[in-house]
């Protein structure tokens, strides 16, 4: 009689639990399903853009309340594939469209520096197009090859498909492969972070993203800096671009006026980008 | 009484359908693969896949033998560093040490397999992939960095699984060597271990593909250069870390060239399963 009790007491008390987690489920799965409007708008793509995209979405939420943007990773082609299927209303993108995407439609929302970074520690502060170009191939393995010190030169590259990898081949190394044996890392950041321990390292990141830790190079003699940016005297640089499945308009026009807008482009610019309009070629 | 029976009925049924569903979650993941990567396995043929040495999967060159050695001979340093860590710690724990000692020190080594491996990845990048590059020349961030981190890693399963199986032999094997006249020593290698054999395999096996599988880790202290190492201190890539590394930005046969590493990876690490199986399955008869 008492266990007979006692089990019933159990049982109630795992209805109760069911229940609960009836209710809980309900709440998330009616929070899944509002509508596309409420949970605003999508903007997926290019690593290297999103910690800006982050930026000027929090500013822009900031100013109109009710208005949600949401940023998202998974690199360019991932966000020009986002906008061509509609999971995201704009696709970021670190490199010039392909062939075979341009039928979407394109915005420049800025531009960003491409520097060849190494240990602050290295004498060399300068280097030819050319011989970045014969170390990224592999020609010159040794510091010794462009007038340095008699060590092995560790070249750090980007990922196949990367936007910064794919904008460094097109700008700096052309028809010429990226040589197998160099070291290869998925982000800017784990980049900086070999470069700035490895005194014999050398390696590429947006210009953004450089800092005392790691020493850009001048190229052909041109320092990389917004002004020889602006004046086009550093050859490095590449769009980032807003893409779109047709013409921006409603809420997709109004974010991008923003980040166009001046208050937009000063934002780009304290982050350490070159704002759109300048710098043009 | 009808109550009873009715409710027996439906968690017979229910739990039939939560084993089912775990069998074709394998099952959808298995034909996803296959059905994702063998369209251009066979459209470049399977051989150019194996044995080509070039991987620019966005100039249609997908070579994966460099990232086919490369996993072997990452999970091959992890064995050299964690077979004879991970076996004599297993000997020393059932034969050497007192049981309260024994009993201390199994579940913190158990412990070891709950760190998650980006933490392993993290400490392997501060701290052991700059003493590498200082001591013994080259990037630092090499085989012999992953190799032994993996080893660290495959510590526990290979220390856990050989105490069960030295501790499931009979008393007597252990008494009657020793009544014998052999030292510990001498009953461990000559009655105790090979007594214990397949279950010992059995757990490097089992390390094998915990070293095999892993990712993250690997990506953040091996390099990922994609070429065959010529000496243990240079980057390696495995078959794991080349899907992880890529899959963000890969689209159209790119992509599917990752899928079809994973088939590969697939197909390596099921060859592993069903060797493990065999011989636990001998251990038992």
């Amino acid at each position: 009689m008492k266990i007979a009790k006692e089990g019933k007491v159990q049982i109630r008390s795992k209805s109760k639990f069911l229940t609960l987690i009836f209710y809980i489920s309900l709440v998330i799965l009616s929070s899944c399903s509002r509508s596309a409007s409420q949970r605003g708008l999508i903007v997926a793509g290019s690593t290297s853009v999103q910690p800006f995209a982050d930026r000027w979405a929090e500013v822009y939420m900031q100013k109109y309340p009710g208005r949600i943007v949401n940023v998202q990773g998974g690199g360019s082609s991932a966000g020009i594939q986002a906008a061509k299927l509609g999971s995201a209303q704009i696709g970021s993108c670190s490199r010039e469209l392909r062939e075979d995407e341009e039928d979407l439609y394109e915005t420049v929302v800025a531009r960003d520096g491409l520097a060849v970074i190494v240990h602050p520690s290295n004498e060399i502060s300068d280097l030819s197009l050319e011989q970045v170009r014969e170390i990224f191939a592999g020609k010159i393995r040794n510091w010794k090859g462009v007038s340095g010190k008699d060590k092995t030169i560790t070249v750090v590259s980007r990922e196949e498909g990367s936007g910064t990898r794919g904008s460094f081949q097109e700008m700096v190394m052309g028809k010429v492969r990226i040589f197998k044996s160099a070291i290869v890392q998925d982000s800017n950041g784990t980049v900086r972070e070999i470069v700035a321990n490895d005194p014999n390292s050398i390696g590429y990141i947006s210009l953004g993203l450089v800092d005392k830790r790691v020493k850009a190079l001048k190229l052909d003699g041109v320092l990389a800096s917004e002004e020889n940016i602006f004046n086009h005297h550093y050859k490095l640089v590449r769009p980032f671009l807003f893409v779109t499945n047709g013409p921006a308009k409603g809420e997709v026009k109004n974010f991008i006026d923003f980040v166009l807008s001046q208050e937009g482009q000063e934002i780009a610019r304290k982050a350490g980008l070159i704002p759109a309009g300048e710098g043009e070629r | 009484m009808k109550n009873l029976q009715r409710n027996e009925k439906l968690v017979q049924i229910s739990l039939l359908a939560v084993a089912f569903s775990a069998v074709s979650i394998l099952a959808i993941i298995t034909v996803f693969i296959f059905e994702e990567g063998s369209p251009i396995l066979f459209k470049h043929g399977i051989k150019n896949f194996l044995l080509g040495l070039n991987w620019y999967p966005t100039e249609q060159s997908f070579g994966l033998l460099p990232m086919i050695i490369g996993s072997l001979f990452v999970t091959l340093g992890a064995l050299v560093i964690g077979v004879p860590f991970g076996l004599g710690c297993a000997i020393f724990l059932t034969e050497f040490s007192s049981r309260r000692l024994r009993q201390i020190i199994k579940p913190i080594i158990e412990l070891l397999a709950g760190i998650p491996s980006v933490v392993y990845g993290f400490m392997g990048v501060i701290i052991l992939v700059p003493f590498i590059r200082k001591t013994l020349g080259g990037p630092g961030l090499s085989v012999l960095a992953a190799s032994f981190v993996l080893g660290i890693m495959i510590l526990p399963t290979i220390i856990s699984i050989s105490i069960d199986s030295l501790q499931a032999l009979p008393p007597s094997y252990r008494e009657g060597s020793i009544a014998l006249g052999a030292t510990r020593w001498q009953t461990t290698k000559m009655v105790l271990l090979p007594a214990a054999r397949s279950g010992i395999i059995a757990s490097i096996i089992l390390g094998m593909g915990r070293a095999i599988g892993e990712t993250m880790a690997v990506i953040m202290i091996a390099g990922n250069a994609a070429s065959i190492p010529r000496s243990i201190l240079d980057p390696v890539r495995t078959l794991t870390s080349n899907i992880a590394l890529e899959m963000g930005y890969a689209s159209g046969e790119h992509r599917q060239a990752l899928f079809a590493t994973g088939i590969i990876l697939f197909i390596i690490i099921m060859i592993l399963n069903w060797i493990a199986n065999i011989t636990s399955a001998r251990r038992k008869a």
